[in-house]
């Protein structure tokens, strides 16, 4: 392939947006808004990593996507979200099936307390009504895409936490795929995992990334250096640049970014 | 620029700095010297110039060493990340600059008995003025972070491949002339070779330099002489 038709494709990959945010204000119920006028896209099969110091907003704007700020009745947002065009923040949004579709892994891994198996067919029962063998099927397709499978086809039915906590952290992420969302979000999903465990949830985004839309908000620079196509550097809750994560760190457009990501901040 | 939150990082940063500073200062003065011995034909001098060389050689290797190790530590990124790439490729070719010096002083050696020096060496003389002189240059640019003057240098260098070419026309009419002077004028002309290479290397440098300020790349094609090389 020549640099041109390179080019091209990139853009083309770039053009094709799944998750676009407009004009986006967040409060969590004062006046001063957490979010003051987010715009950026999440492109189809992309890794978008969001970096920024504690209270920058990246976690907010993560619970945004799916709504997760709906559980608190004095929060809301204000402009837009598209997922391929469609506004989820409109109140006709149906939150079960928007969560089905945007996928969502946290901090600490949250097995339910149940055996291995039903952790992942409790998911996939809530939206699909499934004969045994092909809900067995979907059970271990989850796992084997959380390259988990090999760890735990031998003891499906022992209780999700009796796993490791880098393997309570796969098993969630199964839990997630189960479902077959589009987009899938992980607030800081290594914070809380040994080197090894998170290297192996960091190939996993990589995987990942071949058939989901995926944002992820991390502490660690270096993991999205490592995991992301493009990174969005927030600061005190607005979006101060969002570029090629190459681009973002080895010349960042902005002195703020530079300072943040070269350990030079406060 | 706001210093690191993790001070060290900032004293190993500027330990670099440091040491790439006493290898320019050793290059240029390498430089310029081993001109003014190879004009005067000055054997002492020339010997006092190869022996330098060592300082220079173990400078770089406690350059890449330092580099290594703080890519190692600290994980730099975006300008930290330039600086230390930039460190590294500069003690290269600052090392290289060295080498020139050395062997243009191992010639001077070698010529200190021939008495038939050609008119070429007023060129010569001058072409290691001026390849001096872009290397101070760069190296005050680098100090600075100064891009304008990098690039500045970065064009200049177009003089010296001219001024190489006039040079290399000159020997080459004196060696046709006796052949008894083709030693020398060989001699003469890889020192003509060296000075105009030690032009390329502080050409290097403002690339770099650039690179390091500004996070981009000078284009491949610099200005030629219009003669282009023979």
């Amino acid at each position: 392939m020549n640099d041109m038709s390179i080019m091209e494709s990139t853009r083309a990959v770039q053009d094709d947006v799944k998750v676009a945010i407009k004009n986006l204000y967040f409060y969590y119920g004062g006046a001063k808004p957490s979010l003051k006028n987010i715009n950026l896209s999440l492109s189809t099969n992309q890794v978008t990593a969001f970096i920024g110091p504690s209270g920058c907003g990246k976690s907010t704007l993560l619970r945004v996507l799916n709504r997760m700020y709906d559980l608190y009745p004095n929060q809301r947002a204000e402009g837009e979200v598209l997922l391929d065009g469609e506004n989820i923040l409109t109140p006709k949004q149906d939150l079960n099936l928007l969560r089905a579709r945007i996928g969502m892994v946290f901090q600490k891994p949250t097995p339910f307390p149940m055996t291995i198996y039903e952790n992942i067919a409790f998911g996939i029962r809530l939206y699909e009504k499934l004969p045994k063998s092909e809900l067995n099927g979907r059970v271990e397709k989850a796992l084997r895409d959380a390259a988990l499978w090999n760890e735990v086809k031998d003891k499906l039915n022992a209780s999700g936490l009796s796993l490791s906590g880098g393997q309570q952290q796969r098993l969630c992420i199964a839990r997630t795929v189960a479902i077959k969302p589009e987009v899938i979000l992980f607030d800081e999903p290594c914070s809380a995992l040994d080197p090894i465990s998170t290297a192996k949830v960091e190939e996993l985004i990589d995987e990942l990334s071949d058939k989901y839309t995926i944002a992820i908000v991390t502490h660690n620079m270096q993991q999205a250096a490592r995991v992301s196509d493009m990174t969005a550097f927030m600061y005190l809750g607005e979006l101060i640049e969002f570029d090629e994560t190459t681009k973002m760190f080895t010349s960042p457009a902005q002195q703020r970014t530079q300072d943040y990501i070269t350990g030079r901040f406060g | 620029m706001t210093d690191h939150t993790v001070r060290a990082f900032d004293r190993e940063l500027e330990l670099l700095g440091r040491k790439i500073a006493e290898m320019g200062g050793i290059a240029e003065k390498m430089l310029s010297e081993s001109i003014e011995a190879l004009i005067r034909l000055n054997v002492d001098e020339a010997n006092a110039i190869i022996a330098t060389d060592i300082r220079l050689d173990l400078l770089q290797r406690e350059v890449e060493e330092e580099a290594v190790r703080i890519i190692a530590r600290r994980q730099p990124v975006s300008v930290d990340l330039r600086e230390i790439v930039g460190a590294m490729r500069i003690s290269g070719d600052l090392e290289r600059v060295g080498d020139l010096a050395k062997n243009i002083a191992k010639r001077t050696v070698a010529l200190a008995n021939d008495q038939r020096l050609p008119r070429a060496m007023i060129g010569l003389r001058h072409m290691g003025e001026l390849a001096a002189m872009q290397l101070k240059d760069v190296l005050d640019a680098y100090g600075q972070r100064d891009v304008e003057r990098a690039d500045a240098v970065w064009r200049r260098d177009v003089e010296i491949d001219a001024l190489e070419d006039s040079v290399f026309r000159d020997l080459l009419t004196f060696m046709m002339e006796d052949p008894r002077n083709i030693s020398s004028c060989t001699h003469l002309l890889f020192c003509s070779k060296n000075v105009e290479r030690a032009g390329d290397h502080a050409t290097n440098i403002a690339e770099t330099v650039h690179y390091i300020v500004t996070g981009e790349t000078l284009p491949v094609d610099r200005p030629k002489s219009m003669f282009g090389n023979q």
